[in-house]
């Protein structure tokens, strides 16, 4: 390398420090997220007991079993609404939605990923617990959720339907199939692991949605007693707001304990759900 | 033609989608209509958010019912709001582009995917774990390590000058939401990187350029479009963001930030802080006026969202929120 000039060996110092910069960038970005789940899965574990999963929260101490409970209802009834008409809305994108109202339709569904969710609290508020009379109450939370979580799933649905090569759609019109019987038997079962990973994220931004939920669903100490309306729920993530603002070590301990259920929870969907797609690729 | 009923269907269901969009719009509307009229204005530019007293008879004012006293002014919680936001995309803009340029070029293919879920995951955490991680951890960073650092370095700048405080505030903020950026912008920059087509990349090494000329200077440029819809993208979500803002901001009332260790609220989580104190006042008009910040907000987030998307063309980040 002895014929480099200057100039060129200026250019290779310059690169290979920038690379070094980009490095140390992305360890910046890599630490919060390592720091997070250490601090969380430590101060978590060590707070987690039989009596967390046995008994319901009792002012700052006891147990997560109403918060656990509450979460299950919550993001459990908001798939209930979003499934079926996130997937129906992304057939609608993927094999209608080419003309105007297709247009329009997938680009608010982008914007509605866009509102902010504390927005999307306050509307379902107005509307559901206050003029509908709902009070703060499992429906009005799950709701919410469901509204949150809709646009994502018919995007992605639609991802995986357009993916479909449409010689498989004419060779099932050639066969005589209708419209609904080229969707069921021929696009949902290529497209339906794409679809669950979807679904799948969906679940995982539910379980951790926090703003929303304190305007909707409330909060309530006991177990849910199976009232759709007029009966506040718990949920996990609204401990971790509300008892690390306690000056008790018992509040701290089950705010940190939430957090690891709830990021563990997360975790595991998210990960689950890129191995599904992992797998499908090498199936296809 | 023949009616198919399995198209009316889908098309019935997905115009759920924006009826709902519509609905919300609407609706907040009309339940803030009555502080819409009674704060004109002066709700975009007064300083003073003032529930009145509760406690007395309320007051007939331009023939609304009002609790005596009550004034309603937002400018502190956008001033807020915009300056959290400011701040964060300045941090992690260079950070984000860094971070794509170096998973796009910058590293071997097989280890991409492991690299990539890092910031993957990032972004699926949720908004108050990033509050408990900035209560527990930024927090006492802020108050006794990065805040005395930055006071006595850049202190002869006011915005800089101490004194630090409790670590609550508009620089703890700032970092959180940064760090909750982070992944918007550098997902929608990394797809825009992996699509540039390899004929121009192979042109550009052809001329001698190192692989980092190239990234830096040939690919990024060709993604302009994709890092400002990006940057407009992570703006939405910093603008929006509640649980971690408000945990670690300091809630600060009626008084605009001095310095950057000042204690602010942002209009998403002051909405979530006044739930309990708006309800208790009987003529309604604070939960009226909370619905008018949720429809700025709203309008606010649409808006940047539109833009957003127009740059990107929707591409790449649908599995971000």
């Amino acid at each position: 390398m002895a014929s480099l000039t200057s100039r060129a060996l200026q250019r290779r110092v310059y690169s290979a420090v920038s690379w070094v910069l980009c490095t140390f960038a992305f360890a910046l970005v890599a630490f919060p997220l390592f720091d997070i789940l250490a601090i969380v899965f430590r101060r978590g574990a060590s707070a987690i007991s039989p009596g967390l999963f046995t008994q319901v929260t009792n002012g700052i101490s006891g147990g997560l079993l109403n918060a656990i409970e509450g979460t299950l209802v919550l993001s459990g009834g908001s798939l209930l609404f979003a499934v079926p008409i996130g997937v129906i809305a992304g057939i609608y994108l993927s094999e209608y939605g080419h003309g105007m109202f297709g247009k329009v339709v997938r680009f608010l569904c982008d914007v509605l990923t866009g509102v902010p969710s504390i927005v999307l609290g306050y509307f379902a508020y107005v509307t559901m617990v206050v003029e509908l009379g709902w009070q703060f109450s499992a429906l009005a939370g799950a709701i919410t959720l469901a509204i949150m979580i809709v646009p994502y799933i018919a995007r992605f649905s639609e991802l995986e339907l357009s993916q479909i090569p449409y010689s498989l759609r004419e060779a099932g019109y050639a066969l005589g199939m209708k419209e609904r019987t080229v969707i069921a038997h021929i696009l949902f079962p290529i497209a339906w692991p794409g679809i669950l990973t979807g679904i799948l994220l969906a679940l995982a931004i539910s379980v951790g949605e926090t703003a929303p939920l304190i305007y909707t669903a409330g909060w309530s100490n006991y177990m849910w007693n199976g009232h759709l309306t007029k009966e506040p729920i718990g949920y996990l993530t609204y401990v971790i707001w509300s008892f690390i603002n306690q000056p008790f070590a018992s509040a701290h301990a089950l705010a940190f304990a939430a957090a690891f259920l709830v990021v563990f929870t997360v975790l595991l969907i998210n990960v689950g759900a890129r191995l599904l797609v992992k797998r499908r690729r090498y199936f296809e | 033609m023949r009616v198919r009923p399995i198209r009316i269907f889908v098309i019935l269901v997905a115009s759920l989608i924006p009826i709902t969009l519509a609905a919300i719009f609407i609706f907040l509307t009309l339940y803030s209509w009555p502080a819409i009229q009674f704060n004109g204005v002066h709700f975009l530019f007064g300083r003073i958010w003032d529930l009145g007293n509760l406690y007395r008879n309320p007051v007939m004012v331009h023939g609304t019912s009002v609790p005596r006293g009550a004034n309603y002014g937002i400018l502190v919680f956008i001033v807020g709001t915009l300056a959290t936001s400011f701040i964060a995309l300045l941090l992690s803009l260079p950070i984000s582009l860094l971070v794509a340029m170096f998973l796009a070029e910058g590293v071997p293919e097989q280890f991409r995917p492991a690299l990539s879920l890092v910031v993957e995951l990032l972004a699926s955490v949720p908004s108050v774990v990033y509050g408990l991680w900035g209560y527990a951890v930024l927090i006492p960073f802020v108050a006794n390590f990065l805040g005395p650092a930055l006071a006595s370095v850049a202190g002869f700048i006011p915005f800089f000058s101490g004194p630090v405080g409790s670590g609550y505030g508009l620089l703890t903020a700032s970092l959180v939401l940064a760090i909750m950026t982070v992944p918007i912008i550098t997902s929608t920059v990394y797809s825009g990187l992996i699509r540039v087509p390899r004929e121009i990349k192979e042109a550009t090494f052809a001329l001698g350029a190192t692989r980092f000329e190239v990234v830096r200077k040939v690919m990024l440029p060709s993604v302009r479009k994709n890092v400002i819809g990006a940057v407009i993208l992570g703006l939405g979500r910093a603008l929006g963001e509640t649980m971690a803002v408000l945990m670690v901001s300091g809630g600060a009332l009626n008084y605009l930030p001095g310095t950057i260790y000042s204690p602010i609220t942002t209009m998403a989580a002051f909405i979530v802080s006044q739930l309990d104190s708006a309800l208790q006042d009987p003529t309604g008009m604070a939960v009226h006026s909370l619905a008018e910040i949720a429809l700025v907000l709203l309008m606010i987030a649409v808006l940047v969202n539109i833009v957003a998307r127009a740059l990107t063309g929707g591409q790449g980040h649908i599995a971000y929120g």
